[in-house]
């Protein structure tokens, strides 16, 4: 009885963000799915949502199928470019990302402070802003081309759609996120093991591969989710950097199925999959993170 | 993103006496000071901030290049009558939009975290883990599967909200209420329950020692996750621009980015970028200052206080 009364305060004090949450997140996602599996008003080509399981239509899981895999599949190739460019851009910002971590995690001494800040800096600043940035560096008549012209390079239209440009992008626009995650985790990482380590003889390649690296496996992957998630979800830094169905991404994809009358249900199937997908890293965070957090107390 | 925001640990010492002795050049000894690494680390920070200063800059050109310096102005801050920030009705009114997003969306999203962390915190049982795990997964779910569900929710369903303010408003709370219930919990769990238990043995009902001893001791994680929505919401694109509906209610990520994209780029879109940088710099500093004040009798350290303001510890 007491335990009853002493739960009905904090039962209270939860209510309206769990009332939140229901209402404005699992409802909706509910939607999305009678929308999934709901049918098209063939007049005005609206997507009809269809709130019954037992009266749900595939055509529109048909129509994803389609377009994934088979002879006239367009998408298929999208989805394959996608897990490249996130691949290769996740992979730089760890190459980049692990070594300014690690120096300001161990070796900046009293200029921490400093380093940090700007280390911390991109992050406060404008995801569209630092895209504007590199628009107006690679523009034909940039400072990028400019640069180039002095070795005798001709200019090249990085806008026009390549590859490398959107894989700079997602680089540029991510990195900061990853080198936050990596610094906090890496700082945790006790001096006196890697002392230790060096005192027993190891060099510092060894003491680095055999101890520094093992302990770092962690904030390693946590910092790659946590870029890898958002990258694969980008739609905008693609189109502001190429435009080009030749790099388009399954972000670019969902996105122009929303503008398009009659294509929405496919959408919705898209990001239903997509969900799916992400669904098993996305519980591995949630789960890793509650591990850590209820280490550190 | 994973631990208390408040370390307990003090800096580990960096000096090592012996090191002195030796050359810190001395590519034997072990102790030297890694030159590669922290050039290679100056590297990164140049690449990383100096675009963004040069966007900065050619926001004060005089002229419309983007490569070209012909000379400091303000033209397109306020003195082009037609095409500055001030005086062209959309960039005007986005820059509106999103200070309202921002201060709405904070006054409601903090209260409702900082309960919630404060109920599922102390409520045992399947129920609150089971909205918890909720919670920490609406912090990583792709922000564009989550547009999407808000899009049709507002198309489908609750039709009664309109693609504008409100929709936006309702998305951005539900998107950035993990903050406060992430980072208060974090603190939750850090500080235990002496001080609650204490308040108890000394008379107070539990709401008097929620008011007059939780809360001020909450009082830092509260303000800085107050200081990650709003600069959170500022930089939000996703959920804006698939829940905006017209110039009257597109916040400023919105403008630059579909201006930009339709082809009108030019230094007043710099202007506006520079605008919203200098509104989070504000923010950011003003975070800063005021964990550090509420944090003033802690061991935390100006690090701490740091990575806790933008995130990096939630």
């Amino acid at each position: 009885m007491r335990r009853q009364k002493k739960n009905a305060f904090w039962i209270a004090l939860a209510a309206p963000g769990i009332i939140w949450l229901v209402l404005l997140f699992i409802v909706p996602f509910y939607a999305v799915l009678a929308i999934a599996m709901g049918k098209l008003d063939q007049l005005f080509e609206s997507p009809v949502a269809v709130w019954n399981p037992f009266a749900w239509s595939s055509e529109n899981v048909i129509d994803v199928s389609r377009d994934l895999v088979g002879s006239a599949a367009f998408a298929g190739p999208i989805v394959v470019r996608t897990v490249v460019y996130v691949a290769i851009a996740s992979l730089l910002c760890l190459l980049i990302g692990y070594p300014a971590a690690y120096f300001v995690a161990r070796f900046s001494g009293r200029r921490k402070g400093l380093f940090l800040i700007l280390l911390i800096a991109p992050f406060w600043i404008s995801y569209m802003m630092r895209m504007l940035a590199w628009i107006s560096l690679l523009q034909t008549n940039g400072i990028a081309n400019k640069a180039l012209s002095w070795f005798g390079i001709a200019p090249v239209n990085w806008l026009g759609g390549h590859a490398a440009t959107v894989i700079l992008g997602l680089v540029y626009g991510y990195i900061p996120y990853l080198i936050l995650v990596l610094y906090a985790g890496l700082d945790r990482i006790d001096p006196a093991l890697i002392e230790a380590g060096r005192d027993l003889g190891l060099g510092r390649a060894r003491t680095f591969v055999r101890i520094t690296l093992p302990l770092s496996k962690q904030p390693i992957l946590t910092a790659l989710l946590i870029t890898v998630l958002p990258m694969i979800g980008d739609y905008y830094t693609n189109q502001l950097l190429s435009g080009a169905a030749s790099t388009s991404m399954i972000g670019n994809l969902i996105q122009g199925q929303l503008g398009t009358p009659g294509l929405e249900g496919q959408g919705a199937v898209l990001s239903l999959l997509l969900l799916l997908v992400l669904l098993i890293p996305m519980i591995y965070y949630v789960i890793a993170t509650n591990r850590s957090s209820k280490a550190a107390a | 993103m994973t631990a208390p925001s408040v370390s307990e640990q003090t800096p580990p010492q960096q000096t090592q006496p012996e090191a002195r002795t030796q050359s810190r050049w001395n590519p034997r000894n072990p102790w030297r000071h890694p030159w590669f690494l922290e050039g290679f680390t100056w590297l990164y920070l140049i690449w990383s901030l100096v675009p963004i200063a040069i966007a900065v800059l050619f926001s004060f050109n005089k002229g419309k290049s983007q490569s070209v310096w012909q000379g400091f102005s303000w033209r397109w801050y306020f003195k082009d009558p037609v095409n500055s920030v001030l005086h062209n009705p959309q960039l005007h009114a986005a820059v509106i939009q999103t200070v309202r997003l921002s201060v709405l969306t904070t006054v409601i999203a903090v209260p409702l975290g900082v309960a919630f962390a404060l109920g599922i915190n102390r409520w045992r049982g399947p129920i609150p883990s089971t909205f918890n795990f909720l919670m920490i997964l609406s912090f990583v779910i792709p922000e564009l599967i989550f547009g999407v569900a808000m899009f049709f929710v507002f198309t489908e369903l609750f039709t009664s909200v309109h693609l504008g303010t409100t929709a936006e408003v309702l998305a951005l709370v539900t998107w950035n209420v993990s903050w406060p219930a992430i980072i208060v919990q974090a603190r939750l769990v850090g500080l235990g329950r002496h001080y609650e238990e204490a308040a108890a043995d000394l008379g107070a009902n539990r709401l008097t020692a929620m008011r007059r001893v939780m809360l001020p001791l909450l009082a830092p994680a509260i303000f800085a996750s107050a200081v990650l929505v709003f600069s959170g919401v500022i930089d939000d694109f996703v959920i804006v621009d698939l829940l905006s509906s017209n110039s009257g209610n597109t916040p400023m990520s919105v403008i630059i980015y579909s201006t930009q994209h339709g082809g009108n780029g030019g230094p007043a879109l710099n202007a506006l970028g520079t605008i919203m940088l200098v509104m989070s710099f504000i923010i950011a500093i003003i975070g800063y200052i005021g964990y550090r004040f509420m944090t003033r009798g802690e061991r935390g350290s100006r690090i701490d206080a740091l990575t806790t303001i933008a995130g990096g510890e939630g």
